[in-house]
């Protein structure tokens, strides 16, 4: 989230689409009805299902799954065509009047660049026209056909609201009706927040649908301000802190990304990092890459960590390829490439993209260790359950280590939220039986490692052998210790450069414009220092003051960076920095320095004057309505059909879906077409449950006990499924038995002129804990990523469905 | 009052035992009724050890009264078949309420007075059995929609407070009508009883052969 | 709570004594539900269960997102959810948690036969008594909106209590704690109903010219209270009754039948003591006798 879940209540305007809030995360969601109790907010849904978000909102409009992009470019298209836009926050704090090179170009779907073989695009056309200092050059008064905003008015003038219907099979009248809300809040003084979560990540195309509301906000002067923002609400607890410290094959800590294979040296891998500003007088943060990275590898590796070896810089893994991600991962078990897992409180038979694959991969393993407090399904993937895992355990060889660990309540530690909270909590209970902690665990694998590798050598073992462990406790390291050594501190006495305030060695650090690059700071993970000083533990600070009562309590535990609540609050300013809305202000200057209730996401006193743009993380400070070569299928977003669709793709049929995707070639045979699975399919999560956990908590299982699927009256009728009678939903990938719940809420979309059916498929059975046993929705999912963060595409694909009987089991 | 040699076998064995079976349950089935249809009476319940035993006794005691009540019909209902001459009773009822029954027309087995009576709760056993089973919450609490079930307990209480009228009548008539209640305990009836409340069938027994073996001499 | 103060209730069941009354000033309250805030998360159900230690069977999936499928002993509260499609063809998922409504005029309680098994507190909620309880299910013939359940294993009669535990030490139900959106809230009857005012009104500006507040005056309103949409057709939230009101049928078997039997029953009984007394026993007599013997003894001798 850009913005706080509190903060949600300072909105004019909810859109939920890409998520459904109210049944996935109905605590936060109380900030929406606050929003419409206490500001009269308007709240708006664009889900292909009436779901219980849809229950409470204004306005419902509905969508075929896999469209959005082509939605919201059509809302960019209706807010530019009818003016709708802030201009000044677009003028002043967006890429909008930047020239972009003469090479760039779209063309029949692709964007200049593309490969053809290597089925990726060469991105060096995707950028600015550079001046002779290496400036971006401008255009403010817009007439320059070049600049952004004019290549975005072409690139979206195809998206007419008769294309956006027929692609979307959203009624026209509800897709305008959608725009005008929308377009209220171009006001300076009305905000409008943007609620999603998988429901925009799931797909081929999932980095793009939310950069295509990233630049609705942006035009509409959304982001930084209060009550505005890109909300992302994150699915798991702590999937936040997750990414934070880059539990991710090719991240580090603190989003720096890991070294590849062509990044021979530090001075190499350090030339792609420091992004010089490309306007005059810009902060472009990531120039301080160096030093983020050299305190890294000062908590990691200590005094082994020297300027002469690069800060061991060698010991860091490279990456062969650009990533080993889930798909991969399972790919490479089949192949027999991968022959161990170790599997950490995850669940990959339940959650990852074609069970039947992920079973095969499982089986050819040697070895299987599974580190979870509850028995999940992938640990018993080897037993025959029935139909619903009929797996032949006389014919799998892997070895199996179930090892139980403890759950969140039953050990100290944080969280991190989707607000980018830090909470600190408290253990409540001991574990049950043999749990033990995953810092136990972890550290006793580490040791056995450890001393193997030194008893015996081994290929390369310097990066082991030289790890700092310097707990109180080797064998069980405090979490407290964890959070300090995250936090960082000084390694030697640090004097500040212009308040002459000497940090004596050994000290907890108050922030991450401390750290340096001369190894004289450690900071396991530099976005996270501030979180631990020397005041204490800040992320257990528990004071609700709010204030303003603006939903910002700035002493309740402790916010990434900096204890900042909204990013980008330089932008809920105007240029000459007095708040857009006055009554809702965040910070502003005071003629001195920057003030208000939030810590500024800018230099504290940087003048207004000086022109420095707001969003400091870029190398223009600007946000970008022109994405340069951030991402990986264009710098602009635009519809692709999902891998698996039941139509062409209208605006082009020669390249129908996105030429990026995240597609392996042994697995294109797995992909089904229109003929043989008619139906468009879609899983979510509902309120009862999370994910695979809550099925073995006798209540939840009790609210929602079985498995089934949602079908609309219409396609129902047609099939002669009858209400809570038992179908067959199957892909080219498997199949799922289970009750069919006969509903108004899905209702047949008109795509392309044609009538398109959607099928609901809850995700949350398998075959263990106390609910009935299910198949899985992850017996139907495409094994296809996204082009940008591989996330597998599990909101849009095909199946078939049929009337049956109720499945066979033992 | 010389006692007289012979008697009349009024009701055999057989009748008083099913009788009796019959009035037990029935006065069970009042008490226990009663106890859950006012509040003044609920101490009633006690006799049943507490409002949950009486509630769930209640019923099974109904099972039996009404097979019991069966044999009862079984036996007498040719009896008590109406015929013109009970109406012409009726008509001179008021002679037999003021004692003066000498005035009244001659009355075979049975009056209309214990015809009504045989009827009425012939009539009111198998409601009370039915309405019952609808409010048997154990069993039957979801066999019916709760507005049959609330019309059931309605009818059935109507019907009980119907019954338990009849019940008082038929008790005070047994008291009231002197000797009669030999008749249900001991079985027999003097030729003097039969002579002055019911002639004709006193008449009928002595001229049928076939009925000689109820004409026996005082045990 | 057969324990509780015993001047704190107003009404008890099968009683036929007058309450005590003194202590006249306690505050009435009142659950609010605001079904337009509610989003059928069952946060509330989960709370119910674990705030009194119910736990359903774990049933089947039946076609709904309704799950139990109904009440039980077991279960106290349910959401139950109605799609419905308005006048200008737009659906309306209608979800509406239901339970006991805890009427001032109690259906239950006239229905029910066991003296103290269900009683009305001071405050207005309406509690069961175990201990006095016979399971009977009179008062499921009583309740207009269908909530008490019948045990099959120790027949007794449950359904909410409104948490009358937790209310009696100041703290709010279970469900109102848990209740993510502040959907369902607790105060006093007065509070509640001013608060609903409010949110009917920011109703009608968003469209529902029809909002208003459900506190049905038949069974002289309720303590459980709900703001809808469409005040003017409750039946649309599953069935939530149009026109509540104790069952006339009822009225009749539990009001005006009760003194009218115990006269039928006393004045059989005291015309016949009166006419014993008066009229005196209906004897045979000697002359009974002989004509008897006679009637016989003729018939003898004519063969």
């Amino acid at each position: 989230m850009t913005n706080t879940w509190q903060d949600i209540k300072n909105a004019n305007i909810v859109v939920v689409m890409g998520g459904n809030a109210a049944e996935a995360h109905p605590c936060g969601f109380k900030w929406v009805i606050e929003a419409k109790i206490e500001n009269g907010a308007k709240l708006v849904v664009v889900d292909p299902r009436f779901t219980r978000t849809a229950s409470v909102a204004d306005y419902y409009a509905p969508i075929r799954p896999g469209t959005d992009i082509a939605f919201l470019n059509g809302v960019i298209r209706y807010l530019l065509e009818k003016d709708a836009i802030q201009h000044e926050y677009v003028r002043a704090y967006t890429n909008a009047g930047l020239i972009v090179k003469d090479g760039f170009s779209f063309q029949d779907g692709l964007f200049s660049g593309f490969n053809e073989e290597k089925q990726s695009y060469d991105k060096s056309s995707w950028d600015y026209e550079l001046d002779d200092q290496g400036f971006a050059k401008s255009d403010d008064t817009w007439q320059d056909p070049r600049c952004v905003i004019n290549l975005l008015k072409q690139h979206v003038s195809r998206y007419t609201p008769e294309m956006v219907s027929r692609i979307c099979g959203t009624p026209q009248d509800k897709f305008l009706h959608v725009c005008e809300l929308m377009a209220s809040t171009a006001a300076p003084d009305k905000a409008m927040t943007s609620l999603f979560a998988l429901g925009w990540t799931q797909h081929s195309v999932g980095s793009q649908n939310i950069r295509t509301m990233a630049m609705v906000q942006l035009l509409l002067g959304n982001i930084g301000v209060a009550g505005g923002g890109m909300n992302a609400l994150r699915g798991h607890s702590n999937i936040q802190g997750l990414t934070d410290v880059g539990l991710l094959s090719n991240l580090m800590p603190g989003y720096m990304t890991l070294p590849q294979d062509k990044d021979t040296s530090l001075d190499v891998y350090m030339s792609t990092k420091l992004y010089k500003p490309l306007r005059p007088g810009q902060t472009s943060y990531w120039q301080n890459y160096r030093k983020f990275f050299v305190s890294f590898q000062k908590a990691m590796f200590g005094d082994a960590a020297k300027q002469e070896n690069d800060w061991a810089y060698d010991w860091l893994p490279k990456l062969d390829i650009p990533l080993y991600d889930i798909i991969k991962a399972f790919d490479m078990m089949n192949n027999g490439q991968m022959t161990g897992y170790i599997c950490q409180g995850f669940n990959p038979l339940q959650a990852f993209p074609d069970r039947g694959r992920s079973r095969r991969g499982l089986s050819k393993l040697k070895f299987l260790v599974t580190m979870d407090p509850l028995d999940t399904e992938t640990s018993r993937f080897w037993q025959d359950f029935g139909p619903q895992n009929p797996a032949k355990s006389a014919e799998i060889q892997t070895e199996v280590f179930q090892l139980p660990c403890t759950c969140f309540a039953e050990e100290n530690g944080s969280l991190v939220n989707s607000a980018r909270w830090l909470q600190w909590h408290w253990k409540a209970a001991d574990g049950p039986g043999e749990a033990k902690s995953d810092i136990w665990i972890m550290s006793g694998i580490f040791h056995r490692l450890r001393d193997m590798y030194r008893k015996e050598g081994g290929a390369f073992p310097d990066p082991l052998l030289n790890v700092t462990w310097n707990y109180t406790n080797p064998i069980d390291p405090d979490p407290e210790e964890l959070a300090k050594e995250m936090n960082g501190r000084a390694l030697t006495d640090l004097t500040d450069a212009t308040t002459s305030a000497v940090t004596k060695a050994g000290t907890l650090l108050d922030g991450f414009a401390q750290l340096r690059d001369d190894g004289t700071t450690a900071s396991g993970c530099w976005i996270f220092t501030g979180c631990f000083t020397e005041k204490g533990n800040q992320m257990a600070r528990r004071d609700a003051t709010d204030p303003r009562e603006q939903g910002i309590a700035p002493n309740w535990a402790w916010a990434w960076p900096a204890n900042r609540r909204i990013l980008y609050n330089r932008a809920s300013a105007d240029p000459d920095g007095k708040p857009w809305n006055p009554s809702k202000p965040v910070i502003s200057w005071n003629g001195a320095r920057w003030v208000g209730v939030d810590v500024p996401d800018y230099g504290p006193t940087v003048k207004p004057s000086d022109g420095v743009g707001p969003f400091i993380m870029n190398a223009e400070g600007l946000g970008r309505l022109f994405a340069r070569d951030q991402m990986v299928d264009g710098p602009f977003p635009e519809h692709y059909e999902p891998l698996e669709s039941p139509v062409e793709n209208v605006l082009h049929p020669k390249v129908r879906s996105n030429p990026v995707a995240r597609v392996l070639a042994s697995d294109r045979p797995t992909f089904g077409d229109v003929k043989s699975f008619p139906y468009v399919a879609t899983t979510y999560r509902l309120t009862e449950h999370f994910h695979f956990w809550t099925k073995h908590a006798l209540i939840n299982a009790i609210l929602q006990p079985e498995e089934f699927v949602e079908i609309g009256e219409a396609l129902a009728k047609e099939k002669g499924i009858e209400q809570g009678g038992w179908v067959k939903v199957k892909s080219k990938r498997g199949e799922v038995v289970c009750k069919a719940y006969v509903t108004k809420r899905i209702k047949p979309l008109t795509v392309d002129g044609k009538p398109t059916h959607v099928i609901g498929v809850p995700l949350h059975w398998g075959f263990t804990g106390q609910a009935r046993k299910g198949y899985g929705a992850n017996s139907l999912t495409p094994p296809v990523g996204d082009a940008n963060t591989q996330t597998p595409e599990f909101k849009a694909f095909l199946v078939d469905v049929e009337k049956t009987s109720a499945p066979v089991t033992a | 009052m010389s006692r007289p040699n012979t008697v009349i076998v009024r009701y055999t064995a057989v009748n008083r035992v099913n009788h009796w079976i019959t009035a037990i349950c029935f006065v069970l089935m009042v008490l226990s009724g009663l106890s859950m249809f006012h509040p003044m009476l609920f101490f009633l319940s006690a006799l049943f050890g507490g409002g949950q035993w009486t509630r769930a006794v209640h019923p099974w005691i109904g099972i039996v009264l009404l097979i019991s009540y069966l044999g009862l019909i079984i036996q007498f209902w040719r009896e008590n078949l109406v015929e013109r001459e009970d109406i012409e009773w009726l008509k001179q009822a008021q002679f037999v309420i003021t004692n003066e029954e000498e005035n009244a027309p001659e009355v075979g087995r049975n009056n209309a007075g214990q015809k009504i009576v045989f009827w009425s709760m012939t009539f009111l056993i198998p409601v009370l059995f039915l309405s019952g089973l609808v409010i048997w919450e154990v069993y039957f609490g979801e066999a019916t929609s709760i507005p049959v079930q609330r019309a059931a307990a309605l009818i059935h209480s109507l019907a009980a407070v119907a019954a338990i009228i009849v019940w008082v009548v038929h008790v005070y008539a047994a008291i009231w009508v002197r000797d009669s209640m030999r008749a249900m305990t001991q079985g027999y009836v003097t030729p003097g009883w039969a002579w002055r409340h019911h002639r004709k069938w006193l008449k009928e027994l002595a001229s049928d052969p076939q009925s000689k073996h109820l004409i026996r001499k005082r045990p | 709570m057969s324990d509780l103060q015993s001047q704190d209730f107003i009404r008890i069941s099968a009683s036929t004594m007058t309450p005590p009354s003194a202590r006249s000033h306690e505050d009435q309250v009142a659950k609010l539900i605001d079904v337009s805030r509610c989003i059928g998360c069952k946060a509330c159900q989960a709370a119910c269960m674990e705030w009194n230690d119910l736990r359903q069977d774990i049933g089947h999936f039946e076609g709904s997102y309704q799950n139990p499928d109904d009440l039980s002993p077991s279960v106290w509260t349910l959401m139950k959810f109605a799609e419905y499609e308005n006048e200008q063809g737009n659906l309306e998922w209608l979800i509406r948690k239901d339970g006991c409504m805890h009427c001032a005029d109690p259906g239950c309680l006239k229905a029910c036969p066991a003296p103290g098994a269900i009683v009305q507190y001071a405050n207005g909620i309406v509690d069961f008594v175990s201990d006095k309880c016979i399971g009977c299910g009179y008062c499921v013939k009583g309740c207009p909106f269908d909530i008490p359940r019948i045990s099959k294993v120790d027949h007794k009669s449950y359904k909410c209590t409104l948490c009358s535990d937790r209310v009696s030490v100041g703290l709010e139900p279970a469900c109102v704690k848990a209740c993510p959106t502040g959907a369902i809230m607790f105060g006093s009857k007065a509070d509640m109903t001013e608060w609903a005012g409010e949110r009917i009104e920011d109703l009608k500006s968003r469209g529902f010219s029809n909002a208003g507040l459900y506190d049905p005056q038949a069974v002289g309103g309720t303590h459980v209270m709900y703001v809808l949409h469409h005040a003017d057709r409750p039946s649309l939230y599953s069935g939530l009754p149009d026109h509540p009101q104790i069952s006339p049928v009822v009225s009749a078997w539990k009001g005006i039948l009760k003194p009218l039997a115990m006269i039928g029953i006393a004045a059989a009984a005291l015309a016949g003591i009166f006419h014993g007394v008066t009229e005196g026993p209906n004897e045979v007599t000697e002359k009974d006798e002989e004509e008897g013997e006679r009637a016989l003894n003729e018939t003898e001798k004519t063969p």
